[in-house]
C-alpha cells in the first residue's frame, strides 16, 4: 500500500489532480461555512445586484469574487452549492450502479448459461448505444427529481461496471486459486464474496472513478438541457444553463465560471482515473 | 482390479469437453464454413484404482488427459460418464464436490493462493468452514501447520507475493493437509519450482505422506520425480491409461512400446563422457480431437501391425495392480 | 593456439529496479572455441539467461551491460552501436528462445518471415529467398518442408514452431547460436527430437552452440563443457564429464544431490537449504555461503578461483576431485 502512494506520487500530474480532486470535494463539504451567502435563501437575493461582474461590491457589503447572476445570487457560493450537488449525484450515482454493474457482471461470470447469456446481450446491447440517450428516457418517463435522475444515471452506466466486472470474475475464475477454493470444497458464496470480488475490484475502482466524472457530466447536460433536478436544487449544469442566454450581452462569467469550475472537477477525476488504472494494469507495468 | 484395500476406485471415467459454439459460430456453419464441432475426448473409459496408503504416480505428456483425470478424481470437474467413489460413496454429486476427504496440491503455487489473502486465512479457512477447527482455535491451529510444513509461525499475516515459489508451494501443502485429507491429489506440484527447491518440497512430501498416512495420486511429466515417490506407476496416451505396474518395474522394464519410447527420451545425466545417442519416439502427438483409429499409438509405433490400426486393445489386468494394453509388447524381463 | 571464436570478461549485467540494483550477471567470463557446444546451467535468478541476452546485446532497460568486454571473433561488442549489432545478429550471432510463439510473428506464413529473415542480410530473390528456408527447415527435420512454408505458426505444434525457430536461427550460417531454454516448453519425447537434432547440426555445420538450460541431464547429454552459475556468478566450469561425475564446488554437488533420478527412490534427497540471495543484496563475500555445508569463517570474503587442469572452481573450500 506504501508502494502503491509512493509510484502514485511519482507521477506529479495525478497528484496535483488528486490534490484538486480533494479540494473540491473538501469545499463542496464545507460550503455552508465558506460560501458568503446561502443561494436557496430567497428572500436574502436583492435583484438590484443582479448580472454584476466579478469584484462588484453589493448590498450584502462584499464584494462578489465570480459576480452575480441574473437572480442576484453570488456567483461563488452558488458554485459552491452547485458543486455539492454534482458531487453528491455523481458518488451517489456512481456507487450504486458499481453495485448493481458489479453483481450483475460476477452472476453473469459465475452462473454461466443462460443467465450469462441474458445479462450479457442486455449489457452489450446497451453499451452500443450513447448513455445520454437512455438517460434522457429514463428521465423524460420517471420525471423530475433527486432520486429520478440517480435511476437515470444508474440506468445509464450500470453496463460499463458490469462489463467490467464480467471480464475481471471470468478471468478470477479460470485462476488455480478459485479452482482451490472450489476443491477443499467451500461453498459457492464464499467463493464468490471472499475470493473472486476482492480481486475483482481493483478494476471496478478504476472504472469508478472514470465513471463518477461520467455522471457528473451526464447530470449537468441533463440539467443544462432542463431535464435534470429542479431549478430549487441548482447543480453545475443549471447553472451554466441559467447564464447561457447572458453569453450574447457580454456577461460572460455566469456561465463560464461554473463551466470552468466542473471542467477541472471533471479532467482531475479523469487524471486520477488514468493514474489508477496505469498502476494498476500489469501489462503496463515494469 | 478392485479389492478390499482400496480407497479410491475409477470405473470407466470418460471426460468430453464440447466445442461452445457461439452464434456467430453457428451462423458460419449454416453458411458452410469449417466450424470445429467434434468434441474433444480428454479421458476415455479410464478405470484403476488407488490402494489405502499406496502412492499412484500418473506420467504423460501434455495433452494426454493425465490433469483432467486429476481434476476429477479431486472432485473439481465433473465427470461426463463413469464414477469415482471415496470408500465406496462418490465423490462428486450434481456437480459438485461431496467429500472433504480428497485434498489437492497445484502446480503453480502463484496462481493457486489467493493474492489477497493473508497466508494464515488461506491455511485456516476451510478447516473453519467445515469445523475441523474454531476461529478461537485458528492462531495455534495456522502456527502448528507453518512449523509443519518448515515455514517460521511468525509468517501467518503476510500474503502470498511475499515467499518464493518453494514457501508459496509449502503454504499450498499446508493448506491441503490442514483439511486432514485422507488422500491428497498432487498436480504436478514440483514442476515450476527450481531443481534444489524441487528436492526440499519433495523430502516435505515424503516425510508428511510418512507422518500422516497419506495416500497419494501424484501427476507428473517428470518420470524421475513420479520414480521418486511412486508405488505404483500409470502412464496416459491420449486419454487412456495403456501401462500400470509397481514403480521399479516400469521404470527398469515397462512393456508397452509408447512407455519404453517415453524412458528413452528423457535425457539422462551423463557421468562419463562417451557420445550419446537418443532414441526419440517419431512424429508428433496426434489430436484428441481426431484420435487415430485402433491403438491411438500405432503411427508412431515401432511394434505396430495391421491388428493395432483396426483394433484397439483393452487395458488387461496382470499380477500385482499392473494392467497393460497393448496387442504387442514387449517381453517381459 | 588461435583466439577463441567468443571471449567475455568480467561482464556485468544489472537491472536498475525501483527496490534498487539487482545485479543479474556479475563478473562473468569464459571462452568458447569455434564449433564448441557449451551448456550454461543455473537456477532461476542465476544469471544464465541474462548473460545470454547481454551477449547479443538484448538486454532492456531498466536492464544495462555496466562493464566489461565480450570479444566477439575479434570485435568488441559491448558499446557497439545497435545498427552494427543489428547486422552481426542473425547473421553471425542467432539466438533461439524458449518460447518459439514470441519470435514467430502470427500474422505471416512461415515462409514469408524466413524470406524476410534472409534478405535483411543479404540481396536475395523471393525465389532464392524462398528455397533456402525450404532447405533449412528440412535440415531440422521438417517433412515436405516446401509446402509448410505457406503455413502460419498456428499450424504448427509447439515442436515444430521450435524447429522452425532453429531453422531461422541456421539460415545464415551463424558462427554462434544462443539458446535460452530452447526445449523447457517441450514434451520430453519431442525435446528428445529436438535435443538430437541440434547436437547433428551443430557438428555438422561446425557452429558453437550456448545451451542455456536449468536441466543438467539435458547439458550432460548435449554440451562438451559446462558453466555452473549462482547468483550472477560462474561457481564451476569444466568438461561435462568431469564436472558431473565430480564436482569441485558444493553448490554443483548439491545440485546434482537434488535430483531424484540421482536418488534411491522413496529415499530423502539431499537437499540444498534454504533458498537464493537477493540480487539486490548480495553478500560480499561467497554468495552461497549460507546454504553451504562447507562455509565457515573464511567465506565472508570474495571465494578465490581453483584451477585443475581446465576445470576451474570459485570456492574457498572446493570439493576432492576424485580421479
Amino acid at each position: 500500500m506504501k508502494d502503491f502512494w509512493r509510484e502514485y506520487a511519482e507521477n506529479r500530474v495525478a497528484l496535483l489532480a488528486l490534490l484538486v480532486v480533494a479540494a473540491f470535494i473538501g469545499t463542496a463539504l464545507a460550503a455552508p461555512w465558506i460560501a458568503p451567502q446561502d443561494p436557496y435563501d430567497l428572500a436574502g437575493l436583492e435583484l438590484a445586484d443582479a448580472r454584476r461582474p466579478p469584484g462588484f461590491v453589493g448590498s450584502g457589503g462584499y464584494a462578489h469574487l465570480l459576480g452575480t447572476d441574473a437572480q442576484g445570487r453570488d456567483l461563488f457560493s452558488a458554485i459552491l452549492y452547485g458543486l455539492r450537488i454534482s458531487l453528491q449525484m455523481g458518488l451517489v450515482a456512481g456507487a450504486v450502479a458499481m453495485t448493481v454493474g458489479a453483481l450483475l457482471g460476477i452472476l453473469a461470470a459465475q452462473a454461466g448459461g443462460w443467465v450469462e447469456t441474458a445479462i450479457m446481450r442486455v449489457v452489450d446491447l446497451q453499451l452500443s448505444f450513447p448513455a445520454i440517450l437512455l438517460a434522457l428516457v429514463l428521465v423524460a418517463v420517471l420525471g423530475q427529481g433527486k432520486s429520478q435522475l440517480i435511476i437515470a444515471l444508474v440506468a445509464a452506466q450500470y453496463a460499463y461496471f458490469a462489463r467490467t466486472a464480467y471480464g475481471a470474475a471470468s478471468a478470477e475464475r479460470r485462476k488455480d486459486y478459485v479452482e482451490a477454493a472450489a476443491a477443499t470444497p467451500l461453498s459457492t458464496f464464499r467463493i464468490v464474496f471472499r475470493h473472486i470480488l476482492p480481486n475483482v475490484l481493483p478494476p471496478l475502482i478504476v472504472v469508478g472513478t472514470v465513471q463518477v466524472a461520467n455522471a457528473i457530466s451526464l447530470e449537468a447536460t441533463l440539467s443544462f438541457l432542463g431535464l435534470g433536478l429542479p431549478p430549487t436544487e441548482p447543480s453545475l449544469g443549471m447553472l451554466i444553463a441559467n447564464g447561457f442566454q447572458y453569453m450574447m450581452s457580454g456577461r460572460t462569467w455566469i456561465s463560464v465560471y461554473p463551466g470552468i469550475a466542473l471542467i477541472v472537477l471533471i479532467v482531475a477525476i479523469n487524471l486520477v482515473g488514468d493514474q489508477l488504472r496505469d498502476q494498476t494494469n500489469p501489462r503496463l507495468r515494469r | 482390479m478392485t479389492g478390499p484395500d482400496d480407497i479410491l476406485v475409477a470405473e470407466a471415467l470418460t471426460r468430453r469437453f464440447d466445442p461452445r459454439l457461439t452464434i456467430g459460430d453457428r451462423i458460419a456453419g449454416a453458411l458452410g464454413a469449417p466450424v470445429e464441432r467434434r468434441p474433444l475426448r480428454a479421458v476415455t473409459d479410464v478405470s484403476f484404482a488407488i490402494r489405502r496408503g499406496e502412492t499412484l504416480g500418473l506420467v504423460g505428456e501434455s495433452g494426454c488427459g493425465k490433469s483432467t483425470l486429476g481434476r476429477m478424481v479431486a472432485g473439481i470437474l465433473p465427470q461426463t460418464s463413469g464414477r469415482v467413489t471415496l470408500d465406496g460413496k462418490p465423490v462428486m454429486a450434481r456437480g459438485r464436490k461431496t467429500t472433504t476427504r480428497i485434498q489437492t496440491v497445484f502446480q503453480d503455487p502463484f496462481a493457486s493462493l489467493n493474492p489477497r489473502r493473508r497466508i494464515g486465512e488461506t491455511i485456516a479457512e476451510g478447516p473453519i468452514a467445515h469445523g475441523i477447527v474454531t476461529r478461537a482455535g485458528a492462531p495455534a491451529f495456522i502456527a502448528e501447520w507453518l512449523a509443519r510444513v518448515g515455514l517460521d509461525p511468525a509468517v501467518a499475516q503476510r500474503f502470498p507475493h511475499q515467499f518464493s515459489g518453494g514457501q508459496r508451494q509449502r503454504v499450498a501443502i499446508a493448506r491441503a493437509l490442514a483439511m486432514r485429507p485422507d488422500l491428497l491429489v498432487c498436480d504436478e506440484p514440483v514442476a515450476s519450482l527450481d531443481v534444489s527447491i524441487q528436492a526440499q518440497i519433495l523430502n516435505l512430501f515424503l516425510e508428511l505422506r510418512q507422518a500422516l498416512g497419506l495416500t497419494c495420486l501424484f501427476i507428473s511429466h517428470d518420470l524421475s520425480v513420479v520414480r521418486h515417490v511412486a508405488d505404483r506407476v500409470a502412464i496416459m496416451y491420449l486419454g487412456r491409461i495403456v501401462e500400470v505396474g509397481p514403480a521399479a518395474r516400469i521404470h527398469a522394464a515397462p512393456r508397452h512400446p509408447y512407455a519404453r519410447a517415453l524412458l528413452d527420451s528423457v535425457p539422462k545425466l551423463r557421468l562419463d563422457a562417451t557420445s550419446v545417442t537418443f532414441r526419440p519416439i517419431a512424429g508428433e502427438l496426434p489430436s484428441p480431437l481426431a484420435p487415430p483409429a485402433g491403438c491411438a499409438f500405432h503411427p508412431r509405433c515401432p511394434r505396430a501391425s495391421d491388428l493395432c490400426r483396426r483394433e484397439r486393445p483393452d487395458l488387461v489386468a496382470g499380477e500385482d495392480g499392473a494392467a497393460l494394453a497393448c496387442h504387442h509388447p514387449e517381453p517381459a524381463a | 593456439m588461435t583466439a577463441p571464436l567468443l571471449s567475455v570478461r568480467d561482464l556485468r549485467t544489472h537491472f536498475m529496479t525501483r527496490a534498487g540494483v539487482a545485479k543479474a550477471v556479475d563478473g562473468v567470463s569464459f571462452d568458447l572455441a569455434a564449433g564448441e557446444i557449451l551448456g550454461l546451467v543455473g537456477e532461476s535468478g542465476s544469471g544464465k539467461s541474462v548473460t545470454g541476452f547481454s551477449l547479443l546485446g538484448l538486454v532492456d532497460p531498466p536492464g544495462r551491460i555496466v562493464g566489461g568486454s565480450i570479444r566477439f571473433q575479434g570485435r568488441e561488442l559491448v558499446g557497439m552501436p545497435p545498427a552494427a549489432l543489428r547486422a552481426l545478429r542473425g547473421r553471425h550471432l542467432a539466438m533461439v528462445f524458449q518460447d518459439p510463439q514470441a519470435t514467430l510473428n502470427p500474422v505471416l506464413t512461415i515462409g514469408a518471415q524466413m524470406a524476410l529473415a534472409v534478405q535483411a542480410h543479404e540481396r536475395a530473390s523471393d525465389r532464392a529467398a524462398l528455397d533456402r528456408a525450404a532447405a533449412v527447415l528440412a535440415r531440422v527435420g521438417i517433412p515436405e518442408a516446401a509446402r509448410r512454408l505457406s503455413a502460419y505458426p498456428h499450424e504448427f505444434s509447439g515442436g515444430m514452431r521450435q524447429r522452425v525457430a532453429i531453422a531461422t536461427a541456421l539460415l545464415h550460417g551463424p558462427a554462434l547460436i544462443v539458446a535460452d531454454e530452447p526445449t523447457t516448453a517441450l514434451d520430453v519425447s519431442i525435446q528428445a527430437q529436438i535435443l538430437a537434432k541440434m547436437k547433428a547440426l551443430a557438428a555438422e555445420s561446425g557452429t558453437a552452440l550456448i545451451w542455456i538450460s536449468h536441466d543438467l541431464a539435458t547439458v550432460s547429454s548435449l554440451a562438451d563443457r559446462v558453466l555452473v552459475m549462482y547468483a550472477g556468478r560462474i561457481v564451476e566450469s569444466g568438461p561435462v564429464g568431469a564436472v558431473l561425475r565430480a564436482p569441485l564446488h558444493p553448490y554443483t554437488r548439491g545440485l546434482l544431490d537434488s535430483l531424484p533420478a540421482m536418488a534411491t527412490p522413496g529415499e530423502k534427497l539431499r537437499q540444498i537449504p534454504g533458498a537464493a540471495p537477493s540480487l539486490l543484496a548480495l553478500p560480499a563475500g561467497c554468495a552461497f555461503a549460507p546454504r553451504c555445508p562447507r562455509a565457515d569463517a573464511a567465506c565472508a570474503a570474495p571465494p578465490p578461483e581453483v584451477a585443475q587442469g581446465s576445470r576451474r572452481a570459485a570456492c574457498h573450500h572446493p570439493l576432492e576431485a576424485a580421479a
